[in-house]
């Protein structure tokens, strides 16, 4: 793997490149990492998510636990690989223990032996031995050390063991850690400031290639997690990529990039989309906030739409009149509407293409903002004219 | 008549033909998966159209009800509104209302990670009852009665607008005796002239007959004579493929194929196993569908040469082999057995890939695919099919 910081914007966002082996493109950052269950996304089947937008498209995320319950690492090795297995060559895949959507840290049942995690399984202890091993079965480009994660609520005492807890493991991790394949070292610490920025400063003397960010999206607050991440991100190099997890909205998506993440991962398009919703929000950083009511437009806050509600049943229009997707050149919210009123499931493969394929624009609109030198004001902006639709529904009723 | 059927090949009874309808230009014999609600579960048209799918069939009563034949019609047929360019049929309502009555049918699966349950396919209409006027049954929606018309079902598929329409017969099972039979075949011939006056787009989509009489070859006849009179486009060979024994089901296929016109289609309704197809194209049918291959997908079991694979079983949980090696589908070409294993009854992504690889192995199947050992065992069995093995 291979990484470079290319522009800087408001000192610490910055937009960079990073080169994979399996992939034939470089990739920009920031760039969202797709979610997927057992290496493939949850409801884009491969064939079809080559209709995303690439080399954008082509960082997919992955936890080993998604395997636990077979095929078993022996398996997997004689397959030749997650790649081989899930059939996408020419993808890059990222490993990390946590998903956001299905493999969520239980920091209580945790202890010294291993992380343990709430799985569609049941409740799961994997002990770094055996996470190296699944990682070295399953070959991904690069993966994150096991973490020992705890909510913004724990206490100092068991903050401070978490932190002291990956660190020994991170060092166990790299001592398994296979050729090929880069290291990202995890870095958490919870809601307290000093211990991130111990925690950070900890796994920046290791020999790891990158650094993962974890214990975010576990209950700290929009307002006292852009200096939770200072801690974590002032304290490492600037030449190594940072990745995330847990910062799935747009606005913590910006957060995280104004403290100078790279890679994301995100729950949000999984949640829209099984929710029925589908991303509307503007791409275009020229666009004016319009005040024009349309029926559609009543009780909804201009990001994303319900295509459930009734008032989609007969509109023959795509989700998005300019966008690109496959969803949106070829149905209608109508057809997506009559989907979801009868639980079929291509209702939620076609939302979930259309809402990756508008995120991957949210992120490409960072990329230039960034690297115009204006990514402070396009943060502002975004932010604002989230809440200035509150401010339109007061005037218009 | 708005098709054209043009016989290009035979061997014996066996044919091959084009069968030219409004949305497209077909190669029969041919499979037809079906689309209850408007799409076939988990599939894009795309894909679809990859595997090489020429007809679609949709359920004129699920159709009816959610979203209304009245909408599609509002947003310009149902073609227009799945986004589906190639051609589709709509069965006539009657068989999903029928089917309750001997039987009551509810097949679900519960993926309970996506919080949504998924197909209840045929319903609760357990108190169907058949007059001369129609079929009586319960809306599953709101349990109001409804009535089912020759009349009406024939509106709903006008306006819902596939190429080939089916007139609304009574349909009874062949497990069943007595003077029912002769009550529905008489029934049927009666609703099909109802069918004809009711229909407003002749030019547009094509009203199939189809042949009732249960097992008994008097009544068969006297069905099929009666079809033929009315020079209709095309035929459906009903009332089979719900559990009669094979030896009979095969009989009423012959005996019909046998007495329909050669110039025009014959499709035999809700077949079926991919054997029961060979068979039937031997004997001079062109036309099939069947849930068989979508629904078996999302109960984890695969279609392959040799019969079915069942992913879900332990065997197969390092099993690294394709499901089928002379499979040239994206899944076979991708995926091992474990793979698929992991995924199916689980992820969404197991129904998906299986039914993709099963709908491809049953569309490319008719078209001589056939297996060496099918061959033989039909040549043992007295059955020539050798028009449809591969030269």
């Amino acid at each position: 793997m291979k990484f470079a910081v290319k522009a800087l914007s408001s000192g610490k966002a910055r937009a960079g490149v990073v080169h994979l082996g399996s992939c034939p493109s470089s990739i920009e950052t920031p760039c969202l990492l797709l979610s997927t269950r057992k290496g493939l996304p949850i409801f884009i089947s491969p064939d079809l998510l080559s209709s995303l937008p690439s080399p954008d498209s082509n960082l997919l995320q992955f936890s080993p636990l998604h395997f636990s319950e077979g095929p078993s690492p022996k398996t997997i090795s004689s397959i030749g690989g997650l790649h081989q297995m899930v059939g996408l060559h020419e993808y890059g895949f990222a490993a990390v223990a946590r998903d956001s959507i299905q493999c969520l840290p239980e920091c209580g049942s945790t202890n010294k032996t291993g992380a343990s995690f709430e799985t569609p399984c049941g409740r799961r202890l994997i002990k770094p031995v055996e996470y190296m091993e699944m990682i070295t079965s399953m070959k991904p480009n690069l993966w994150a050390t096991l973490a020992d994660e705890v909510p913004a609520w724990a206490n100092n005492k068991r903050n401070k063991t978490s932190v002291d807890r990956t660190v020994k493991w991170l060092d166990e991790c790299i001592a398994r850690s296979p050729a090929g394949g880069a290291v990202f070292g995890s870095i958490v610490g919870g809601s307290n400031i000093e211990e991130r920025k111990r925690c950070a400063q900890e796994v920046a003397v290791r020999n790891v290639s990158g650094y993962w960010i974890g214990g975010f999206g576990l209950g700290e607050s929009m307002e006292e997690r852009p200096s939770l991440l200072n801690a974590v991100t002032d304290n490492l190099p600037k030449d190594w990529p940072r990745m995330i997890c847990g910062l799935g909205l747009p606005e913590e998506v910006l957060q995280g990039v104004a403290a100078g993440v790279d890679l994301f991962d995100s729950a949000y398009i999984y949640h829209l989309t099984i929710g029925g919703f589908a991303l509307t929000f503007p791409l275009d950083r020229t666009e004016k906030i319009d005040y024009n009511y349309q029926l559609s437009d009543q009780g909804s806050d201009r990001t994303k739409i319900n295509l459930r509600a009734t008032v989609y049943r007969k509109d023959a229009t795509p989700i998005v009149e300019d966008c690109c997707c496959y969803t949106c050149q070829n149905h209608t919210k109508a057809y997506i509407n009559h989907l979801l009123n009868v639980h079929e499931m291509l209702a939620q493969i076609l939302l979930e293409i259309h809402n990756t394929h508008h995120y991957l624009g949210f992120f490409r609109s960072i990329r230039e903002a960034i690297k115009e030198g204006c990514f402070e004001q396009f943060q502002k902006k975004f932010v604002q004219s989230r809440r200035e639709h509150l401010a339109a529904d007061v005037v218009s009723v | 008549m708005a098709l054209r059927f043009e016989v290009l090949g035979r061997f014996n009874r066996a044919r091959a033909a084009q069968l030219t309808l409004p949305h497209f230009a077909c190669q029969t014999p041919l499979f037809m998966p079906v689309g209850t609600q408007g799409t076939i579960k988990g599939l894009t048209t795309d894909q679809l159209e990859e595997i090489g799918c020429q007809i679609i069939l949709g359920n004129t009563y699920h159709l009816a009800l959610r979203p209304t034949s009245e909408l599609i019609d509002e947003l310009g047929g149902l073609h227009k509104f799945m986004n589906w360019p190639r051609a589709l049929l709509t069965d006539s309502g009657g068989f999903q209302m029928v089917s309750c009555i001997t039987n009551l049918y509810v097949a679900g699966i519960f993926y309970t990670q996506w919080h949504f349950a998924y197909i209840f396919q045929v319903s609760l209409l357990h108190l169907a009852d058949i007059t001369e006027k129609g079929v009586t049954f319960q809306s599953p929606v709101d349990g109001k009665p409804m009535l089912l018309t020759p009349e009406e079902s024939i509106q709903i598929q006008n306006r819902i607008g596939a190429d080939i329409i089916m007139a609304l017969d009574d349909v009874v099972r062949t497990t069943i005796t007595g003077p029912r039979i002769e009550e529905a075949m008489y029934r049927t011939l009666r609703w099909v002239d109802r069918c004809i006056a009711a229909h407003k787009r002749p030019h547009e989509q094509n009203l199939f007959g189809i042949v009732q009489g249960g097992l008994d070859p008097v009544l068969r006849d006297i069905c099929v004579r009666g079809l033929v009179d009315r020079n209709l486009p095309g035929y459906a060979i009903g009332g089979l493929a719900g559990g009669e024994d094979k030896d009979s089901f095969w009989r009423v296929v012959a005996q019909c194929t046998a007495a329909l016109p050669e110039d025009k289609p014959r499709y035999v309704m809700g077949v079926g196993y991919p054997l029961d197809i060979v068979v039937c194209s031997a004997l001079g049918a062109d036309m099939y569908d069947c849930v068989y291959p979508t629904r078996t997908a999302r109960f984890g079991t695969a279609l392959v040469p040799e019969g079915v694979l069942k992913l879900k079983h332990n065997a197969m949980v390092n099993d690294t082999r394709p499901i089928d090696p002379t499979c040239a589908c994206m899944v076979c070409k991708n995926y091992t057995r474990a793979y698929i294993h992991c995924l199916v009854t689980k992820d969404a992504m197991g129904s998906q890939l299986l039914s993709y690889h099963n709908l491809y192995y049953m569309l490319q199947f008719p078209k001589g695919d056939v297996p060496e050992w099918v061959c033989n065992a039909m040549d043992v069995a007295g059955i020539d099919i050798s028009s449809c093995c591969s030269s």
